[in-house]
């Protein structure tokens, strides 16, 4: 069962990731290419020889990018799969669509918007080759801290379910997120590494791409995922016992 | 009633938690290695020498949002 789903979770992130290499191909790559000409001016006119050259433009920006997108597509995909094995039958009465897009707008927010409010994407030409590791660190950080305070909202969700009604409890749990979204982001440190003369609209369209492409990874997966394992989850009817298409 | 449970009599069926968990655990590593090799590697921390895999992925690695350069 579990083996199914992760399969059919990869196969969806794969095509999920198929439709956002196409978004990152037409949104993504010219503000790639505008930043690294914007570098190569800023180390010619400080007089340093350009970067050799060790993997082409064209490759980077075409099968160097589809490897990228696809195979963190395909692993977005089972790693979703997995929390929708858990999450399943363990969310209310959610069927397995609902259950699978709930999850998608969830996992969106806490691994992509929230984490991405405070460390955004940048382009090339963006960010000081010295402080790699340490943005890199806070970059995970805000991702483990921002999906640890998700799970917590569900959780703390489910048990006022109940006592509050499925309204008034959902957005309790949501203002308890924000609470600890609000303290965690003036609490870790800031990071501009923006030059002073990077164009402000190359830097806004880049991120713009960025966050478009993964939602489109995200919405083929919530939408797509549930509805090919809509057959292979375990459902109980009305009239009998526990029954399982699987 | 001959149902003794106190689930409801319709609706999802989960999954039981030790049936996941081995998927969860191997799974989960590997899925997660491979995002590893998209984002990080030969950025922050490098398992092989050089820089082929981080400038092959390079656009992808901005695009998604990773700490690169």
């Amino acid at each position: 069962m579990v083996g199914k789903l992760l399969l059919r979770g990869m196969l969806v992130g794969l095509v999920a990731g198929i439709l956002a290499f196409a978004f990152a191909r037409v949104y993504g790559e010219p503000q790639v290419d505008k930043a690294i000409a914007f570098e190569e001016q800023q180390a010619q006119a400080a007089g340093e020889a350009p970067e050799p050259e060790m993997v082409s433009r064209a490759i980077q920006a075409g099968i160097g990018l589809a490897t990228g997108v696809l195979v963190y597509g395909a692993a977005l995909g089972g790693l979703f799969s997995l929390v929708f094995a858990y999450a399943y039958g363990r969310l209310g009465s959610l069927g397995p669509r609902g259950t699978s897009a709930l999850l998608a707008l969830l996992g969106f927010l806490a691994v992509i918007v929230v984490p991405g409010l405070k460390y955004p994407a940048n382009p090339p030409a963006v960010g000081n080759p010295e402080t790699i590791a340490y943005r890199t660190e806070l970059f995970f950080i805000m991702i483990v801290i921002s999906i640890a305070a998700m799970v917590a909202a569900v959780g703390l969700a489910q048990r006022l379910w109940n006592r509050l009604g499925a309204w008034n409890a959902s957005i309790a749990a949501a203002l308890a997120f924000l609470v600890v979204f609000a303290l965690v982001k003036a609490a870790l440190p800031d990071i501009n590494e923006v030059p002073e003369s990077f164009s402000a609209t190359v830097l806004w369209q880049f991120r713009v791409a960025s966050l478009g492409i993964q939602l489109v990874l995200w919405t083929v997966v919530g939408l797509g995922f549930g509805a090919v394992v809509e057959r292979v989850v375990g459902v109980r009817d009305q009239r009998g016992p526990a029954r399982r298409y699987a | 009633m001959s149902d003794t449970t106190f689930a409801p009599s319709y609706g999802p069926v989960a999954i039981p938690v030790r049936e996941l968990l081995p998927w969860a655990i191997f799974g989960g590593l590997l899925l997660m290695l491979a995002i590893y090799f998209i984002g990080a590697e030969e950025g922050a921390t490098s398992l092989i020498r050089g820089t082929y895999v981080h400038e092959f992925v390079h656009d992808g690695r901005h695009l998604l949002g990773f700490p690169c350069h």
